[in-house]
């Protein structure tokens, strides 16, 4: 037990200790090199344990990944294409596929949204810690909690018997029969319940980037704003929105690519049954439970290019933020 | 331009941000507070069916027992508390969780500062790759990893974990830190340059000073993430040292093998985020002060 | 500035020294260390360790742990135990890296056949005393842990499936149980009293939704058609396609579901521990429950007493030539270490004295003939039947290749919902048991 204790101490004292003396040690080492050649190779030793952690940790089995997306299952002999073909061939996997469209564009305008929304009028009122809180609590909940809770709102008892899911006492409430939620299949509701809770908890991922964003913002152009007649809404739409859009777009991005790997939430409460099914959890049973590598494999290389856009995007955005500044 | 550089060492006084709007007119409180109670109602079911017998929170729901008769009970409590190996698994999270929270931290915000204030030729290719690959997925991870942690000799480690979840995290961290400190006003820098500062000392005196409230949101996040964490601790370390599995494995092993059990999960979720509060209030005040002077440029 | 970081140098070096220190230190692999001298038998294991992994959490877990708790004493070993429901995960990560505990739980007969294919698994013929073994264990239950002659796998504990359980407050059947599975639709209907329905049934079960469902059709099958017809209907040898199963189907499907308690709608959305509660409910929304053996500890059965509240019979007969067909389940166990105390260990967990620590707990069947500290009348009658039975079967979705089971407890959810129709379902797992079995 002791020994498990100072090792974490040493390892939340120690590491860092060790990064700030590599970095004043970077700029020692740099004394020896000529002044021109310094502002060129001062980047690359500061972004070094980094590059080497995300090396070793994401590139070195993505790399992995693919080439396995390329062979068979035990990895002993090549097959093209034959993967992707499977994938783009089985009715379940573009099932999963066009959930996940669902998930991308739905839960990224809520989370985004809501965030928004909630960051900025939060800020004018003097409860805002009380509040910022209640909407932050649900991501403090692990995955598997979230989903009892929402099993709980989604509960369905048939007609006639007394109702214990919230959703269909409130519903009963109103006269309406009870609705098997997560069941549901028209109109993707179930997949709708789901990307629900989602956003339920990541809303207050964006608030809270938002809001220490917003915070950053000088008090004195809103004032500015306000001393030239501008009303509140101007102010926002004139002055607080345009700073915040990179923000936006760090959240947005981000959002995008938690919709694209969803899986706890599906694989906890429905399992991807009934067409609620998403590539991660797709990906999941392949690997783990059908022990089929390459396939298991195209699907992330499939994810991985569903984002090569919005990288361009993001290339895009900073290329046009540099030029401002 | 009005946006003046504060000299950081001057704290800013709680500035009532909007002045005279602070109070807010009765739709602005209406909106808020209909957002918050709709949050809330989630959790709020969860709190009071935790303190309910299983068998009650199974056959009415939880509206139903702000009434009376009241049969609340702590035993859903009791019972999660009971769990073998529960102190040690709630000790193990925390060594999990604070070393792998500052470390990506410091890592990260080198990076950032990198991909902010240097100039190096391939900068924003570099810096788009390093931000997709967040989209790796974790369970893609796993095996290769694995075998490269035994091949080292330390899975079932708690550096094995620290690794992993430090190389996990830094994609986001990097793409947040970056941002934050990219949006610095860029006279700061430069009058500091002027004044004979090297790269570090600006870095340590001007840039992270600044970025406080980003780093607050990054610590905040990563401690959740980790804390919240079960897979990549059950299969780091879960094989070969399972004395050394983190609290999320004993709330999930509350659910028996076949099933059953479900009842003590809420009781587990609020004792289980306890901690990530408390380190989200301590962490909230980092989002008040002004501590940046000038402007938070697009 | 300079000075500042003098002073930091001495600290940090410090720290570099520590932190390579601390990571350099080894962790102990598999198994554990063995003590000096502990050259013969079981006696002499004072230190040493054994990591076990199962999937017995919370109060199966401290049976598992009382279980083993003699054998502590005895040796002066230690278990180091972890329950969790990811052991797939986990096992599916270790085997192609060699990140192994030394004894493990084995999802079923099917994934042992993996393991021991891929070299993971030790064989236990010179662990165990192979003899005593087999003449002690229910010779169905032997045999699944074994390939071709060698064992890999032993049985901890065991499940019966298809009971039928009944509220005898509504009907009591303990004397005269429905002989036939005719009788028991028509006496269950004539006895239905105020039971809104014949069935309660619930298969929602998270990423594993739809196994009851399974249950109920492998039940089905095997009384309707025989242990051989079931035998080559997992191992794919008829295809799904084939009469025999579409019958089972629709039996499930006209018998079991339309006259079930609030209908497919129902079964998808209620959770299985929680399905049996309107047996007990008033006026009570079914007559019948179909589950295995361990409902007893889960959801109302828990707090209500054997005997007095609720009650079981045997699935009854459909074809008479296999009425004492019985269907179960078990935990099995496997060696992926073969250290001194891993060894010792498992020679302990088949014996009849550990299994009947857990046995006298409640909750669970022994695999061991003497094991026979039943608590209760239904447990000993459960436990008889799986060591007595037969014509005795392993659950058949435990045993099809993981492809095959996961499909097959999609596809019963689609179907018990009214999705999709008993052709359309076995059109389509035909089409996977064509993939899933190929290789």
């Amino acid at each position: 037990m002791e020994e498990r204790i100072i090792t974490a101490i040493i390892a939340v004292i120690g590491v860092p200790a060790v990064l700030v003396a590599y970095i004043w040690g970077t700029e020692q080492v740099l004394r020896i090199f000529p002044e021109g050649l310094k502002p060129r190779l001062r980047p690359w030793l500061w972004m070094a344990p980094a590059l080497g952690l995300l090396g070793l940790f994401l590139v070195y089995p993505m790399v992995g990944t693919i080439i396995a997306s390329l062979q068979n299952t035990t990895g002993t002999e090549w097959v093209g294409l034959e993967n992707f073909g499977w994938f783009f061939g089985s009715n379940d996997a573009l099932s999963a596929l066009k959930n996940n469209v669902l998930w991308l564009i739905f839960l990224t305008l809520f989370t985004v949204g809501f965030g928004l929304i909630v960051a900025v009028l939060v800020d004018r009122v003097r409860y805002e810690t009380a509040a910022k809180s209640v909407i932050f609590l649900p991501l403090a909940i692990s995955m598997v909690a979230a989903g009892v809770i929402w099993l709980y709102m989604y509960q369905y008892k048939p007609p006639g018997a007394v109702q214990t899911g919230t959703l269909n006492a409130a519903v009963g409430a109103l006269g309406a029969g009870p609705i098997p939620w997560l069941q549901v299949q028209d109109f993707s509701v179930n997949t709708f319940m789901l990307i629900i809770v989602m956003t339920w908890m990541w809303t207050g991922f964006g608030m809270v980037i938002i809001s220490a964003a917003l915070k950053g913002i000088n008090p004195e152009l809103l004032e500015a704003g306000r001393v030239d007649g501008a009303n509140e809404w101007q102010v926002f739409r004139g002055i607080i929105f345009p700073l915040l859009v990179p923000t936006l777009v760090v959240v947005g991005t981000t959002m995008i690519i938690t919709a694209l790997k969803a899986f706890d939430i599906v694989y906890t409460m429905t399992g991807g049954n009934l067409e609620t099914d998403v590539i991660a959890n797709l990906m999941y049973k392949q690997m783990f439970r059908v022990g089929e590598f390459g396939r298991a494999s195209a699907v992330a290389v499939v994810l991985l290019l569903a984002i090569v856009p919005i990288m361009f995007f993001n290339i895009g955005r900073f290329r046009a933020q540099e030029a401002v500044r | 331009m009005t946006a003046a550089a504060t000299p950081i060492a001057e704290a800013r006084p709680r500035v009532r941000r909007f002045g005279r709007l602070r109070s807010g007119g009765i739709g602005l409180h209406t909106v808020v507070i209909v957002l918050m109670v709709i949050w809330a109602v989630p959790t709020v079911g969860l709190l009071i069916n935790s303190v309910r017998p299983g068998q009650e929170a199974a056959s009415s729901g939880w509206w139903t027992a702000i009434f009376p008769p009241y049969q609340f009970t702590f035993e859903n409590y009791a019972h999660v508390l009971e769990q073998s190996n529960i102190g040690t698994n709630f000790l193990n999270s925390l060594i999990i969780s604070i070393p792998a929270t500052v470390i990506p931290i410091f890592v990260a915000a080198f990076a950032a500062y990198a991909f902010s204030w240097m100039e190096f030729p391939g900068r924003n290719v570099l810096f788009v790759v390093v931000v997709g690959l967040l989209v790796v997925p974790l369970q893609a991870t796993l095996i290769p990893i694995l075998k490269l942690f035994a091949g080292w000799g330390i899975a079932g480690t708690f550096l094995a974990v620290w690794l992993a979840h430090t190389g996990y995290g830094l994609p986001f961290a990097i793409y947040l830190l970056r941002n934050f400190m990219g949006s610095l006003p860029r006279e700061v820098f430069e009058s500091a340059a002027i004044d004979g500062a090297s790269p570090v000392t600006a870095f340590f005196r001007l840039a992270i000073p600044m970025s406080v409230p980003a780093l607050a949101a990054l610590a905040i996040f990563q401690f959740l993430f980790v804390w919240n964490d079960l897979l990549v601790a059950l299969i780091y370390i879960g094989a070969v040292r399972p004395d050394n599995l983190p609290l999320t494995v004993s709330i999930a092993g509350l659910v028996t093998s076949i099933g059953g059990g479900t009842e003590f999960l809420g009781a587990a979720a609020f004792l289980s985020m306890l901690l990530p509060l408390i380190v989200f209030f301590a962490l909230q005040r980092y989002f008040v002060r002004g501590i940046v002077g000038g402007s938070v440029k697009g | 500035m300079r000075a500042r970081y003098r002073f930091l140098s001495p600290l940090v070096t410090l720290g570099l020294l520590l932190a390579a220190c601390t990571a350099a230190s080894p962790s102990p692999g598999g198994g554990g260390s063995q003590a000096p001298g502990a050259s013969q038998g079981e006696e002499d294991l004072n230190g040493a360790e054994v990591t076990v992994i199962g999937t017995w959490t919370d109060a199966e877990q401290d049976a598992f742990l009382a279980m083993v708790a003699p054998w502590e004493e005895q040796t002066g070993a230690t278990v180091k135990y972890q329950g969790t429901r990811a052991i797939n995960d986990i096992l599916a990560a270790g085997i192609p890296t060699g990140v192994l505990p030394d004894l493990a739980g084995l999802p079923g007969p099917g994934q042992m056949a993996e393991y021991a294919d891929a070299g993971a698994l030790k064989p236990l013929d010179d662990v165990l005393d192979v003899a005593t073994y087999v003449e002690e264990t229910s010779p169905g239950l032997v045999a699944l842990g074994q390939i071709e002659g060698t064992t890999y796998g032993v049985f901890i504990k065991a499940a019966v499936k298809g009971l039928i359980w009944f509220n005898p407050a509504l009907h009591d059947y303990t004397d005269s149980p429905p002989a036939t599975w005719d009788d028991l639709l028509s006496e269950g209907a004539a006895n239905q009293g105020n039971a809104e329905a014949l069935w309660c049934l619930g298969i929602e079960s998270g990423d594993a939704s739809g196994w009851p469902a399974t249950d109920w059709i492998e039940e089905i099958l095997l009384h309707q058609a025989g242990p051989d017809v079931y035998n080559q209907w997992w191992a794919g040898e008829i295809p799904w396609t084939d009469p025999a199963i579409q019958t089972a189907f629709e039996t499930y499907a006209n018998d079991v579901v339309d006259q079930s308690y609030g209908g497919g709608t129902n079964a998808v959305a209620t959770k299985f521990d929680l399905a049996g509660d309107p047996l007990f409910a008033d006026p009570p929304g079914c007559e019948f429950f179909h589950q295995a053996s361990f409902i007893t500890g889960l959801g109302a059965f828990k707090d209500k007493e054997a005997g007095t509240d609720y009650n079981a019979f045997p699935f009854p007969a459909i074809n008479d030539e296999f009425a004492a067909a019985v269907e179960g389940a078990g935990d099995l166990f496997g060696m992926f270490h073969d250290t001194p105390a891993a060894k010792s260990l498992m020679r302990y967990l088949v014996t009849a004295e550990a299994q009947d620590i857990w046995v006298a707990a409640g909750g669970a069947l022994s695999a061991n003939k003497n094991a026979t500290s039943y608590p209760d009348d239904i447990s000993a009658l459960m436990g008889g039947m799986v060591t007595g039975a037969e014509q005795f079967v392993f659950d058949a979705s435990d045993q099809m290749p993981t492809a095959m089971n996961a499909a097959f407890w999609q596809h019963m959810v689609s179907l018990t919902a009214g999705q999709e129709t008993v052709e359309e379902a076995l059109a389509a797992l035909q089409t996977v048991a064509e993939d899933a079995y190929s290789e």
